[in-house]
Parts: structure tokens; C-alpha cells; sequence
């Protein structure tokens, strides 16, 4: 049952022998080790183990590693450019925008794939675009004034 | 750890340790110290390394609430040193000193004098080394960013300890810099480890493997209390590398990936015996007044619910779990790393010092991560395969298994004078809880009751736990009183509040928010509350509108007050997410149960606020410099609930009595099923 699915995560190619039905987040975890996307439902409700793939913020829990072979994705581990911080990042430190932050790499990821469509979002935008995601510990308002942040200034990069 | 072995580790410099029995006293109860000689009465202890780095260890743990950066800002502030030169080791029952957990709002008022002690402490014993070695005056000696200096004399940390090992045991009263002189403490010092955050990077318990590590699953009954008849394991047994271990009613899996954790758990065939269920969400109420030691609450009086809801910690549950030659060491998310090592002691039948917990910096508690149940299955399973072994609990696990914040029925009743002010107050809870019971309005003649009773779920601790329910119970009934006397409800808390620190919040809040000049419009509502607890001040203001039975929080304005401010930034963080949680359990979170099983177990199925359910949020800190700090992780929570209510009030003219408020919609409004 078990078969050879190359993964190209983060610019580079991994071979992963996994069964196709097993989730995207438990082979980014357990095999690759990129321990950045987080479990918290397993349902697609809490969007914790957002990635981006092809771009689209997608919540891997759900999603059957046989299902994205190939295609390019990026994990928070990915996002930083040769060492630097991508802005998303450097605005959610700035906004002080988590508490114990479990939830913080898939809102990052979820950020990312927001500005990447709408550069420049209203506060609703922003509002409806991450509604998926949820922040036990109650930092949405500083989610939200990151992401006008990194939008200010030119996030999308 | 002893001293010895202690320096062992650490390599020679300054080691700080600080005794303080009046503190010991008080969190142990005082039976402590006779258990546990030195070192392990010891609150806190610093280290100052050869290379000029300073270790901090405390047993307290980093949750979300940025306990790491706020007891860093204490060190820098009394050592003269910059932040980034410390490293604070919390949580580790191997190298820390004993702690009885992060609970209660305690860290700042407890552990942070504790740590500004020690720094100060050190500093002076730096200086002592200085003045020997350069044989000057004391006084001539400046101590500032990392450096002591003196003349044309300037060491580092490091150069002056450099072949000096020693130690300091300081008393209680170290002096300590006034509030009015912090330049690190009381300013918005940025989360010491958030670039790991937002990495990624930071290592999670559930985050965390070994090298040979297994995997493992636990097979719990469908529903509380159900006793096991049989067990077939032959399938599961049969998939490669999968162990399933029995020992009694306990059934674990353990497989070398998690994947082949699950498939053994889809095939293990068990009966279950049920135990016949005593009460369900429907009726539980009833259930704690009949099932309370004694319910003998006068008559005659308003009756207001609260139901049970889940903490929800983003990050479930989870362990890791090792056995060497007879030691166990176990990784897990804990807000009572010790409380953890004496539970796991107690279940293996060994000595504490033959038990390590580490806690790593977790994903968020709330309170919800007083016990060990995964730790004790990781172990358990580790002992049984010879190997260590990860336990991952799932959303759902966590959903059902851990325990919940109290359910309660609360009776209040009160009358007043003709002028408005109380006359007679009296109030009754039965099973959430004692917290904040006491009015901290003056009433002549007042009775308040804790009655204790007997729980169908399995229940602990929360954040602001009964706190909440007795201030929604009292501000709402408040209100009640102060609409039937037909007084302005600020003008009527103004009235009964002689406290002039609860004055000073509720003043501050109305002021914030307009209170006076608010205006009546259909649909919408205005609420306001007061309270305090656990050290500090908390007032809200309200504003809702409601639309055919649907309720929207718009605006909540937050004064709190907790003595001087430790982190101006960090503390409205704690706001902010106050307001947040408190908007579900005032709203709509609750627990629904039956036959002894949660049919509230996942998130599909228990709303928890997001981002579409924020109001915005206005927050007046009071920083009361000539006060120390208290805690802040839980009275900001507590004013909300009974503010929304009476907004609903103002803008409906109905008198909600049970949190949550709108768990579908008002009453007496066409339901419709909840977003998600």
C-alpha cells in the first residue's frame, strides 16, 4: 500500500514514502520533520495547519498527501528568504500578535495567501479571509493590525 | 540537584539562590519543608556564568501568557543588565526549584519579586568582587547594561566571576528598585522568544521526538465510567511493529508511526459496559441543587446558570515519555510541571527524584493544564514497550477527556434602601465555585454561600473559573436592582462602591466609553459592570446590537487596574484576549452532554470566537506605580459577561439569567443553527 510521493516543500524535493491517504500535515511532521505547521482539529476548522500550496492557503489536515505530489509547497519553515523574516512575519512581531502561539504559522501562511490576492485588504477583508483560523488565546484585533501592517508595507513581497 | 551538582553543570561564576519562607509558607501550606531540605526550598535561583550569562531558573512555565519575558524584564531591571543576555529556564523539575504550579494569577505577585531579589542580590555581589579586586569603595562602583564599572576600571559580568565560584543565599528583604525608577521593568519588552513563534521554529511538546520513539494511541471508553468487557486485538496485531498493551481497563497501541497508531486503533474490537448516566446538560441544574452537602438557600430568590465550557488549548494534550535504568524523564505541556512529576511518582510507585518533567513553552492552558493524564499514558506505554513513546492527544480527546470549567446554579437576592443604596444581599452558589463570591460593594447585612456539589463531568480549573460566574450573577442582578429603583446603573454602582480602586475602574470605563452621553437607539444596547479579584480592578462597558434575536458584541471598552504595570503591551495583550475568550462563554460556548458522553467534542460542534465575532476593544490600563503588581491572566475576564447581559438588557428589555447568553438566539426568537 505504501508508495513513493515526491513532495516539493519549500523549494526542494523530498521522496517521502507514505501512504497517499495519510495527511499532508502528518508527513510535513513526522517525516520531514517541518514541526512549524500545527495540529489543532484534524477537521479543517481551527486552519492551525494552514500551508501554502501553489500559493493557496490550505489547511493540510485535510488534505491527502497523494493529492498534492508535485506541487509546490510552503511551509512557515519556508517563508523566511535567504534568513530574513518575510514581512508577515517581521508585522505579526511588531503587532505583538500572539500569545502562546500555536495558532501563529498557519495564521502567518493564511496571511501570506490573503495579501497575495488582496494587497491591500480592508479591515472586512481581512476579517473574512482568516475567519477560519482560530486564536484560542484571543489575539485577533493584533492579527488584524498585522496584516494592515504588512499590507502597508508591501507584505505581499 | 544539589549545590555541588549544580555547579557541575553550570561551570564556576555567581550562584544566587533565594530562600523565602514567608513565600513557602504560603504556597505549600507550610508542610513543604520538612519534606524537602535545601536545596529544594529555594524559590528561585540566578547563575551568572564565566562567559557573563545569566541563567534564571524558576518552576513556573510559559503558556502564552509571556511569563518568560515578563520574569526576564524583572532579572535585567535589578541586575543592570540587558535582556538579551538572559536565559530563563522555567519549568524543569530536574533543574529548577520546587514550584507548585501557574495557576491563580500568581507569577506576578508571587515569582517576580522572587526574581528581582535574586538579580538585585547578584548585582551586589558583583560589586563586592569589583571593589576587591580594583580595592575601591563600594559606592564608587556603577553597575549598568551588563557592565561594572568603576573609574577607568570596566569589566563584564563574566570577567569578574571568572574563577570565583560563589554562592549567595539571600533573605527576603533584598532592596528592591521603587517602581517610579524601573527603565526595563513597566515597559513594553517584546516577547523574548516570538522570532521563534513566527518561525516556527519554537519545539512544542507535541512538536518533540527521540530518536526509536513509538507512537501511541489509547483506546478510551464511548462514554464516562463504562467498564471493559473484551477485548479483540488480533487485527490490530497483525499490522507491522503495532504492540497493543492491557492493563485492566487501559488499552494503549503503540506502533512505530502514527498512521499505523490509528489503523490499529480502527481495528481493535472492545465491549464496553456503560454506566448508566445521573443527569445530562438539560437538567444539571436541578442535579448540583439536589446533589449539593447542604442547599438550604433562602427563598424567593433570582436563579442564573452557568454551563460547563472547554478551555480548548490550541495545542491538545500531549507527552513524551522515556524510562533510563529505572528514571523516567517526561516532555509535557503542564501548568503543574511538579504536580505532574508527584502524579506520575504515585502511579510507578517511585521516589520524586527518579522523575523529571520538562515543560517546554506550551500552547496555552487557561487553566486547563493542571494534571497529567497524557504524561501518565505516555509512560505507562513507554514502560510496557521498552521504548520512548510520544502520546498526541486529539481535538476530540481533549474535547471529552479533560476536564471542563464548573457548571453551577447561583441564587442572589438582594433590597434596598430608600436612597438606593444596598440594604441586604445575599447569594448562593452551588458547584462552580467560591472565587469571588464576596461583594466588594458595602452592604450592611449580607450572606454569601459556597455550596459544594457533586459534578456529573469531570471539572477543574479555568481561567477566572468562578470568578466569572459570581461576577456575571452579581453585575447582572446589580443591574436588576438598579433598574428597579429605577438608578442610572453607574450612578448605582457608584452609589454602593466605597473601594476607591473598584471606583477608579468603573469612573475610568464610563468615562472611556461616553457612558453619559450614550444614546438610545432601537436595537441597540448599552451595559456596564465592576468587579474585582485576585489582586486587581476590572470595569466594562458594553455596546450591542441586536437583530431579530441575534446579538452582536460592537464595542467593549476594559479599564483594569493590577497594581504597577509590568508590561504595558504584554498586559493589554491579556486584555485583548481576555475579552475575546470571555465573548464565547458569555455568548454561546457550552457543553453539551448525555448518557455520560460530550456531544460538544470538536470543534465542528462547540463555537469558540473568532475573528467575525470581535468587538472593538478599548482598554484603560491604571498603572498604580506606588502598588506591586498582581496577576492579570484572569479578572480581565471577568466584567464581560455581565456587561453583555445587561446591554442585551437595555437594548431588549430581557433579563438573561444563564450563560451563555444566545446559544442559538434569544429566547423567544426564531432559531436557526449557529454559525459555525
Amino acid at each position: 500500500m505504501a508508495r513513493v510521493i515526491e513532495l516539493n516543500v519549500n523549494g526542494s524535493r523530498h521522496t517521502v514514502d507514505a501512504d497517499p491517504e495519510r495527511t499532508l500535515l502528518s508527513v510535513l511532521r513526522d517525516d520531514l520533520e517541518l514541526t512549524g505547521t500545527k495540529y489543532g482539529c484534524g477537521e479543517g476548522q481551527c486552519a492551525a495547519c494552514t500551508v501554502l500550496v501553489e500559493g493557496v492557503p490550505t489547511k493540510s489536515c485535510i488534505t491527502r498527501v497523494g493529492a498534492v505530489g508535485g506541487k509546490r509547497i510552503v511551509t512557515i519553515e519556508g517563508l523566511p528568504a535567504s534568513g530574513k523574516l518575510h514581512p508577515v512575519q517581521e508585522a505579526f512581531l511588531e503587532a505583538d500578535a500572539m500569545q502562546c502561539g500555536w495558532c501563529t504559522p498557519g495564521m502567518i501562511l493564511g496571511a501570506v495567501g490573503l495579501l497575495r490576492h488582496t494587497p491591500h485588504p480592508s479591515e472586512a477583508d481581512i476579517v473574512s479571509g482568516m475567519n477560519g483560523h482560530i486564536c484560542r488565546c484571543g489575539t485577533y484585533s493584533r492579527v488584524v493590525r498585522a496584516i494592515q501592517l504588512a499590507a502597508s508595507k508591501g507584505g505581499r513581497a | 540537584m544539589n549545590r555541588r551538582d549544580f555547579f557541575a553543570v553550570l561551570g564556576g561564576g555567581v550562584l544566587v539562590m533565594l530562600v523565602d519562607d514567608e513565600i513557602l509558607a504560603q504556597e505549600t501550606g507550610g508542610g513543604r519543608r520538612q519534606q524537602h531540605p535545601e536545596p529544594e526550598n529555594l524559590n528561585a535561583w540566578l547563575h551568572i556564568g564565566e562567559t557573563g550569562i545569566v541563567t534564571v531558573y524558576s518552576g513556573k512555565v510559559e503558556v502564552g501568557q509571556n511569563a518568560r519575558t515578563s520574569l526576564t524584564q524583572a532579572v535585567a531591571e535589578e541586575l543592570h543588565a540587558p535582556v538579551a543576555s538572559i536565559r530563563m529556564v522555567l519549568g524543569d523539575t530536574g533543574l529548577t526549584p520546587y514550584d507548585m504550579g501557574t495557576v491563580g494569577s500568581m507569577t506576578t505577585p508571587r515569582m517576580w519579586p522572587v526574581m528581582r531579589r535574586a538579580a538585585a542580590t547578584a548585582r551586589e555581589t558583583l560589586v563586592d568582587l569589583a571593589a576587591q579586586k580594583w580595592m575601591v569603595e563600594r559606592s564608587a562602583i556603577l553597575v549598568a547594561d551588563g557592565k561594572v564599572t568603576s573609574g577607568t576600571h570596566s569589566a563584564g559580568f563574566g570577567e569578574l566571576t571568572h574563577g570565583e565560584t560563589l554562592t549567595r543565599t539571600i533573605p527576603v528583604n533584598a532592596a528592591l528598585a521603587p517602581a517610579t525608577e524601573w527603565k526595563i521593568a513597566g515597559s513594553s519588552v517584546a516577547k523574548v522568544n516570538g522570532r521563534d513563534i513566527v518561525t516556527g521554529a519554537h519545539k512544542y511538546t507535541y512538536d518533540r521526538k527521540t530518536p526509536g520513539m513509538l507512537y501511541a494511541k489509547v483506546l478510551y471508553p464511548p462514554s464516562f465510567g463504562a467498564t471493559l468487557q473484551s477485548l479483540d486485538s488480533s487485527a490490530a496485531e497483525t499490522i507491522p511493529g503495532v504492540k497493543v498493551v492491557r492493563e485492566g481497563d487501559f488499552v494503549g497501541v503503540t506502533a512505530p508511526d502514527s498512521f499505523a497508531a490509528e489503523k490499529a486503533m480502527a481495528v481493535l474490537k472492545a465491549d464496553w459496559r456503560p454506566l448508566s448516566a445521573e443527569t445530562s446538560s438539560k437538567d444539571v441544574y436541578a442535579y448540583f441543587k439536589k446533589n449539593a452537602g447542604d442547599s438550604t438557600g433562602a427563598s424567593g430568590l433570582a436563579v442564573y446558570t452557568v454551563a460547563y465550557i472547554a478551555h480548548v488549548p490550541l495545542e491538545p494534550r500531549s507527552a513524551l515519555a522515556e524510562w533510563n535504568h529505572g528514571e523516567l524523564t517526561v516532555w509535557t505541556g503542564s501548568q503543574r510541571p511538579f504536580g505532574v512529576r508527584s502524579e506520575l511518582a504515585e502511579h510507578f510507585n517511585l521516589p520524586e527524584d527518579k522523575v523529571r518533567v520538562i515543560v517546554p513553552d506550551t500552547g496555552s492552558g487557561y487553566g486547563g493544564k493542571h494534571s497529567g493524564d497524557a504524561a501518565i499514558e505516555a509512560a505507562r506505554l513507554a514502560k510496557a514497550s521498552g521504548k520512548p513513546v510520544k502520546r498526541d492527544w486529539t481535538r476530540e480527546e481533549e474535547m471529552t477527556w479533560a476536564y471542563f470549567r464548573p457548571g453551577g446554579l447561583i441564587e442572589v437576592g438582594g433590597t434596598l434602601n430608600s436612597d438606593g443604596t444596598l440594604a441586604e444581599w445575599e447569594m448562593h452558589n452551588y458547584n462552580s465555585g467560591p472565587s469571588a463570591l464576596q461583594t466588594p460593594y458595602e452592604v450592611p447585612r449580607k450572606k454569601e454561600q459556597y455550596h459544594q456539589a457533586k459534578s456529573p463531568l469531570r471539572q477543574g480549573s479555568y481561567r477566572g473559573l468562578a470568578g466569572t460566574a459570581n461576577h456575571f450573577v452579581r453585575e447582572s442582578y446589580m443591574d436588576e436592582l438598579a433598574h428597579s429603583a429605577g438608578i442610572d446603573p453607574l450612578e448605582f454602582r457608584l452609589k454602593n462602591a466605597r473601594n476607591e480602586r473598584l471606583r477608579a475602574v468603573i469612573q475610568a470605563a464610563a468615562g472611556k466609553f461616553g457612558w453619559k452621553d450614550r444614546k438610545k437607539s432601537p436595537g441597540r444596547g448599552f451595559g456596564i459592570s465592576g468587579g474585582f479579584e485576585k489582586g486587581s480592578y476590572v470595569s466594562n462597558c458594553v455596546e450591542v446590537g441586536v437583530v431579530n434575536g441575534a446579538v452582536k458584541v460592537l464595542r467593549v471598552v476594559e479599564a483594569f487596574e493590577c497594581g504597577a504595570v509590568v508590561n504595558p503591551e504584554h498586559l493589554r495583550n491579556q486584555v485583548d484576549g481576555a475579552i475575546a475568550m470571555g465573548l464565547g462563554g458569555a455568548l454561546f460556548e457550552h457543553i453539551d452532554f448525555a448518557e455520560n458522553r460530550i456531544l460538544t467534542n470538536r470543534l465542528s460542534r462547540y463555537r469558540v470566537p473568532r475573528f467575525a465575532d470581535m468587538p472593538v476593544i478599548e482598554t484603560v490600563l491604571i498603572d498604580r506605580k506606588d502598588l506591586p503588581p498582581a496577576g492579570a491572566g484572569e479578572t480581565p475576564i471577568m466584567g464581560l459577561a455581565p456587561a453583555i447581559g445587561n446591554a442585551i438588557f437595555d437594548a431588549t428589555g430581557e433579563r438573561i439569567r444563564s450563560l451563555p447568553m444566545v446559544p442559538d438566539k434569544l429566547p423567544g426568537t426564531k432559531s436557526s443553527p449557529s454559525a459555525g
